[in-house]
């Protein structure tokens, strides 16, 4: 009885959600966005057509090793990788980012959309105090704030992201913060205009795991408070468990598979995306059980036809060295895409998972 | 900051102890105090007179006295006199300051200036049009000698205007600023050009490199992502960072050519310690040698004090002690 109830609840939800998502205009629409660099080494695809999307107060994670892409895909859209050739399409609040003007682009930036990095001793200038770089960023959007103003908001900002004793540190130097009250600032400086999207990429790498917990924690109260979107950038499958709403699984910068988060660790289709799973780390997992992927991702120059992560995958099939899968959808659940030709269907591809399983272990004699 | 400053006077005051040890030692093993006396004698003295220079200027005495002597005197202000007018070698050398502090004053702020934009403009392009017009333009200048640089100056902007009636420049010489303000400008502007324009390709690449090195910085894409422009992105984010290479530089150049603008001054008549330098090596008068050398020496050791400490100011992360 009760658990019948319980099923009906979530297919309720669901059916809400699915109604709601249709309504919804996403706040960041990326389409078929495509970079490269120009090198003297050759023509470097860093992001070979990915789309996706961001709604209003939702979070996204994009994962994936470096190299990948995830990094430069969201600042391309932005109109920072330096040196890049852009393609494709990015509306922002309805607004196509890659036809923009570098006015109408800085007016977006640190007023519409907050980011914060990876290392955030780095990330923050190591000559001025933090209290007017985070005054900086909302000077240099609101010319009508005085100086006196932006310090004390910057105070604010600062007791807002937790760190204590905001107007006696204002005046104090990055390196006199510990890389997590760093963090803490970059996030205050990011957050300073109310930004509608905050793109975190890898916020807690450079940190302590106790520390990282901690800014993730912040990060998630933050979004809820404040309804920020947020998409989180990241090479560690956790911290998108920890966080994010919806993922994107990016490999040699095309989109392996894009789920929900629970969609996508109880039922993950794409073999990529199985290895990420299998090489993650935690509580519980008892030492040698964890399998890394073998290999190396491809060169970004001049990459060949066919599915990019086929000479790692244990499921390849002749054909998919000859044309990359396409982006299909799972059935059955909420826009589940994967690239890969295993099954759709769950049975038939846990007997096609089960097939391969032997040539695992024998994979290497088969080879030769 | 005072324990900083006074160590560093302290080891300031120990390196120009040195200098003067080894000056009087390459003076003493150089042409030898027998010489001296002969040089100063003259040529047809006899010997008698010869002895008595010596015993007068103490060069019959041990080295060791000889150089107590000298310091008795340096540490009083007396720098001794020289060998051919017997003028005191510090009113010459005061004679000479004003004169290479003039041509200083002008030339380094030009140099500077030209240095960091050309650099900044070269770095925000690599490898453009802009970047290869600067570099190559820094490569010229920095390859050309001053003396030819100099000439070079003085025949177009000097020669060729005064005879076609537009005698913009003096062609040489120096008057204090006291004196004519207008005249000391004028009669510096070719001088404060040929030292700029020389110098000033060594700040060029200087920057370029430094300014390449930071532009790819984290903090400089956070300085991005808050949507400041560009132009604060570049001077007050970027450039800030990359000053510190740049300050000691400069610092180096200043206070090495406080007694080191030979061929400037050479150029263009201008008395200044360069000048006064050659014309003491060419006359064997070590008091004005020995002298000018002390005070080279100072200034090199007064501006790295000042570059040190300025670098405190620049980078809070820097602790004086």
């Amino acid at each position: 009885m009760s658990t019948a109830a319980g099923g009906l609840h979530r297919a309720e939800a669901a059916a809400a959600e699915l109604v709601r998502r249709a309504d919804a205009v996403p706040l960041l629409e990326i389409a078929d966005l495509r970079v490269r660099f120009d090198t003297a080494d050759g023509s470097v695809q860093a992001v070979r057509g990915v789309s996706f999307a961001v709604e209003a107060g939702h979070t996204l994670g994009i994962v994936g090793e470096s190299g990948s892409g995830k990094s430069v895909a969201t600042q391309a859209a932005f109109g920072f990788a330096r040196g890049a050739k852009v393609s494709g399409r990015a509306l922002f609040e309805g607004r196509d980012l890659l036809t923009m003007s570098e006015k109408e682009l800085r007016a977006v930036r640190g007023a519409r959309v907050g980011m914060i990095f990876q290392d955030p001793l780095t990330s923050l200038h190591p000559m001025y105090r933090v209290g007017w770089q985070i005054g900086e960023g909302i000077r240099a959007h609101d010319r009508s704030a005085t100086r006196r103003e932006t310090r004390s908001r910057a105070a604010e900002l600062m007791a807002r992201v937790g760190i204590p004793h905001p107007h006696e540190r204002l005046d104090d130097y990055p390196h006199q913060f510990s890389g997590g009250m760093r963090q803490r600032v970059m996030i205050a400086m990011a957050l300073a205009l109310r930004p509608s999207l905050l793109i975190a990429d890898e916020p807690t790498t450079a940190l302590d795991p106790t520390v990282q917990a901690q800014i993730l924690e912040l990060l998630r109260e933050l979004r809820d408070d404040l309804g920020t979107a947020i998409i989180l950038i990241t090479h560690d499958l956790g911290v998108i468990a920890e966080i994010a709403d919806d993922v994107v699984v990016l490999y040699a910068g095309t989109i392996m598979e894009e789920a929900r988060v629970k969609d996508l660790f109880r039922d993950h289709h794409h073999p990529y995306t199985e290895g990420l799973l299998g090489s993650l780390p935690s509580a519980g997992v008892p030492k040698g059980e964890l399998v890394p992927i073998e290999g190396q991702p491809p060169s970004p120059i001049d990459p060949p036809p066919g599915c990019p992560f086929g000479p790692r995958c244990v499921y390849r099939t002749t054909t998919c060295a000859l044309r990359a899968p396409p982006l299909v959808e799972i059935p059955g659940q909420l826009r589940h895409r994967s690239a890969c030709v295993l099954p759709t269907d769950p049975v038939l591809r846990q007997s096609a998972r089960a097939a391969h399983r032997p040539a695992v272990a024998h994979g290497a004699p088969q080879g030769r | 900051m005072i324990t900083f400053l006074v160590r560093r006077l302290a080891l300031g005051l120990l390196v120009m102890w040195l200098v003067t040890v080894i000056v009087f030692i390459i003076f003493y093993i150089g042409p030898g105090p027998a010489d001296v006396a002969r040089a100063l004698a003259g040529r047809d003295a006899p010997p008698a007179t010869v002895a008595l220079i010596a015993r007068r200027l103490l060069l019959d005495r041990p080295w060791y006295v000889q150089y107590g002597h000298f310091l008795w005197g340096l540490v009083h202000g007396n720098l001794g006199y020289d060998y051919f007018h017997d003028q005191p070698v510090t009113s010459i050398v005061a004679q000479g300051i004003p004169i290479t502090l003039s041509l200083i004053v002008g030339a380094a702020p030009l140099w500077l200036f030209l240095g960091v934009m050309s650099g900044v403009n070269s770095a925000q392009r690599p490898r453009s049009f802009r970047d290869r017009f600067f570099t190559t333009l820094a490569l010229f200048f920095y390859s050309t000698p001053t003396f030819v640089l100099g000439v070079l100056l003085i025949l177009f902007l000097y020669y060729q205007l005064t005879i076609h009636g537009i005698a913009l420049f003096p062609g040489s010489g120096f008057t204090p600023l006291t004196q004519s303000p207008l005249e000391w400008f004028r009669g510096l502007v070719l001088p404060w050009l040929t030292l700029a324009l020389v110098t000033a390709a060594t700040y060029t690449r200087l920057t370029r490199s430094s300014m390449l090195d930071v532009l790819g910085e984290d903090y400089v894409r956070t300085a991005r992502a808050k949507g400041l422009s560009e132009r604060r992105v570049v001077y007050r984010h970027a450039l800030r960072a990359a000053l510190t290479p740049i300050m000691t530089q400069f610092g180096i150049d200043v206070g090495t050519l406080v007694g080191g603008t030979v061929i400037t001054e050479q150029v263009f008549g201008l008395p200044g310690l360069g000048w006064t330098a050659v014309h003491a090596i060419q006359e064997q008068d070590l008091p004005v040698i020995i002298g000018i050398v002390i005070v080279a020496s100072a200034a090199v050791v007064v501006c790295n004090i000042v570059v040190d400490a300025l670098y405190a100011l620049v980078d809070p992360r820097v602790r004086l002690h």
